[in-house]
């Protein structure tokens, strides 16, 4: 190990916090992905990779308990994953709030808390100060009580993730939360949330259209395509020979100061130049050096 | 004749009591319409509250009876037709066009009092009976209730819909109680101001307690507060001046906006930051990680 690393593997001695095996979701005879064999260890953080439509939303809804899985078995926190669980966290995909809704930060943050419950909320001290230690975690005090629907995206990304982490889940389960942040709210959203899972063990499933801006982070990447997947340490799977295989056509992956930039897939999705995002190549973090991969790698092709 | 004779009138007593839970009910709910773009769902559930009314005059000679019992109906329809928000305009508007169709047709073989047809359009709160009144009452009493139970869920599923889906809020329940709520509210704020101008009290003190708040406590008694002002007030100086109260609440109304805004637009952009010159700060105040 050359990081101190609050854990990268150790699945025989702790239980996984999320387990999927032999799982596969279906619509109609579309195949989104299956016979997926998953072990996610606490404290690990998972990527989620894949183009548009691979199912990658659809596979955090599973562990959401919002969607049923077609074939195999799925557990989240050693049971089956149930709505409500507060054993989960969400960080749904980057979406802003209309500029004239009636909330505030601190609002949001709340309802994370009992916005389920039924009937009007008590007004109770020690409630108000987890909410408000939360969002000092996450830096967010200084426009908590600002409208939320004026706050930058990254300041709505973190109150989010103050909502996720509310309930003291330990799983995170966050939806593309880097979409449409620029670089520097990208590298703090992401670094907010490293910090968090290891300051409480936290196992963190971070599906993603861009890999650079985690990299450093990252123990493993699940790389979803066309009903093909592969799992293991980004140094194995972002390869051109790993991506071919999974796109089915010529993929280049390059390194370029650190960077991974993967060249040829059909929807241009990773950190291409000139391709659908916002980042330039250039910039950015700088990854660590690599770690003792963790030794778990699957996958399948065909 | 003064006010004073006319408020020791029974007729009067009933409008202001009516009013006052009307105006209640209609601005518990306004901030919920605004959040969730349900402006197309009142007009809407209103409108159709028309052919409900005409029904219930063709059966039974009771107006508001019907009108209830078609609004529940719609409300229903609507919230089961459609989901998302778009979805449920179109579900609305093709549902109204019908309904007001088999209203029209309802209203051409009702040979009672022609002024019954237009109170059902413009309002007349002034000649409810006393059975009309209980009835306005519970149901009243009945959607506050209702709202009370429901405030937080539908507060979750308006703001934050896939969370709160990922909480363990059911949001397509709630969001149909909700339109059942609003259409029975809907269809007693019809008796006052009348279907057509509903809006000046389901929307529109929403609308202006949202431009000097963003606290949702705040917002909801802000916009019961103006529904109170507008439908008391509008009564009572309807009263006196013999205006129609409903053009006189729609009036007041819509003045408390005008003025809400004047005054929210000075303040709004500031409002609840703490540090006027700090910059975003390059990275979270992280704590030390306890690792
Ligand atoms: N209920 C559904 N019925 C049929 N197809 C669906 C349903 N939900 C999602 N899909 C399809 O599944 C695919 C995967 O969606 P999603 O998980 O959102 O992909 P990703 O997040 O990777 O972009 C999409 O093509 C979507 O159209
Ligand atoms: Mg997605």
């Amino acid at each position: 190990m050359t990081q101190a690393r609050p854990m990268v593997a150790a699945p025989s001695t702790t239980a996984p916090s999320v387990a999927l095996s032999g799982a596969a979701l279906r619509f109609g005879d579309r195949t989104l992905w299956d016979d997926l064999d998953l072990a996610i260890a606490p404290g690990e953080f998972l990527a989620v990779l894949g183009p548009n439509g691979a199912g990658k939303t659809s596979l955090l809804q599973v562990l959401l308990g919002l969607r049923k899985l077609s074939a195999g078995a799925v557990e989240v926190g050693g049971r089956p994953p149930r709505r409500g669980s507060s054993v989960v966290g969400y960080v749904p995909q980057q979406k802003a709030f209309d500029r004239d809704l009636p909330l505030r930060g601190r609002d949001l943050v709340r309802l994370g808390l009992d916005g389920h419950r039924w009937g009007l909320a008590r007004r109770n001290r020690e409630t108000r100060d987890r909410v408000a230690r939360v969002i000092d975690d996450v830096g967010a005090t200084a426009y908590a009580d600002a409208p939320l629907g004026l706050l930058s995206g990254g300041e709505q990304q973190r109150l989010r993730i103050a909502q996720a982490l509310l309930g003291d889940p330990t799983v995170l389960l966050c939806d593309e939360p880097l979409l449409s942040l620029d670089l520097h709210h990208q590298r703090a959203v992401s670094e907010l949330i490293d910090t968090r899972r290891r300051a409480a063990n936290i196992s963190v499933v971070f599906v993603t259209h861009e890999i650079n801006p985690i990299l450093s982070m990252v123990d493993r990447v699940l790389y979803l395509v066309g009903g093909r997947w592969a799992v293991g340490p980004p140094d194995e799977i972002m390869t051109s020979e790993r991506l071919s295989d999974l796109y089915n056509t010529d993929i280049d992956v390059l390194r370029v100061r650190g960077r991974i930039v993967v060249v040829g897939t059909p929807d241009a999705a990773h950190g291409e130049p000139g391709g659908d995002h916002h980042h330039p190549v250039d910039t950015g973090p700088v990854p660590g050096p690599p770690r003792a991969p963790a030794g778990s790698t699957g996958g399948r092709t065909g | 004749m003064g006010l004073w004779f006319y408020l020791q009138q029974p007729f009067a007593q009933h409008a202001l009591i009516a009013g006052t839970l009307v105006a209640i009910i209609s601005g518990l709910l306004g901030p919920f319409v605004v959040t969730r773009g349900a402006a197309f769902a009142v007009h809407g559930t209103a409108e159709l509250s028309f052919t409900g009314a005409a029904a219930g005059l063709l059966i039974d000679g009771d107006a508001i009876l019907g009108a209830l019992i078609g609004s529940v109906v719609v409300g229903g329809a609507i919230g089961l037709l459609g989901v998302r928000q778009r979805e449920r305009d179109s579900a609305i508007g093709v549902i109204l066009a019908f309904g007001l169709g088999v209203g029209v047709y309802l209203l051409s073989r009702y040979h009672g009092f022609a002024t019954q047809a237009t109170n059902i359009l413009f309002g007349q709160i002034f000649g409810v009976s006393d059975g009309q009144l209980e009835l306005l009452i519970g149901v009243a009493v009945s959607v506050l209730i209702a709202t009370a139970l429901l405030y937080r869920p539908l507060l979750f599923a308006s703001v934050d819909p896939d969370v709160a889906e990922a909480r363990g809020v059911r949001t397509r329940l709630v969001g149909v109680a909700f339109l059942l709520v609003l259409a029975l509210t809907v269809t007693e704020a019809a008796q006052i101001v009348g279907t057509l101008l509903v809006l000046s009290l389901a929307i529109t003190p929403a609308a202006a307690a949202g431009r000097l708040s963003a606290r949702p406590g705040r917002v909801t008694a802000l916009s019961v507060a103006f529904a109170l002002v507008a439908a008391d007030g509008g009564l009572v100086l309807s009263l006196q001046t013999n205006v129609k109260a409903s053009v006189l609440i729609s009036t007041i109304s819509f003045g408390i906006y005008v003025v809400a805004r004047l005054v929210g637009a000075a303040t709004r952009d500031r409002r609840g930051r703490r540090t006027t010159a700090a910059p975003a700060r390059p990275y979270p105040a992280t704590p030390t990680a306890r690792v």
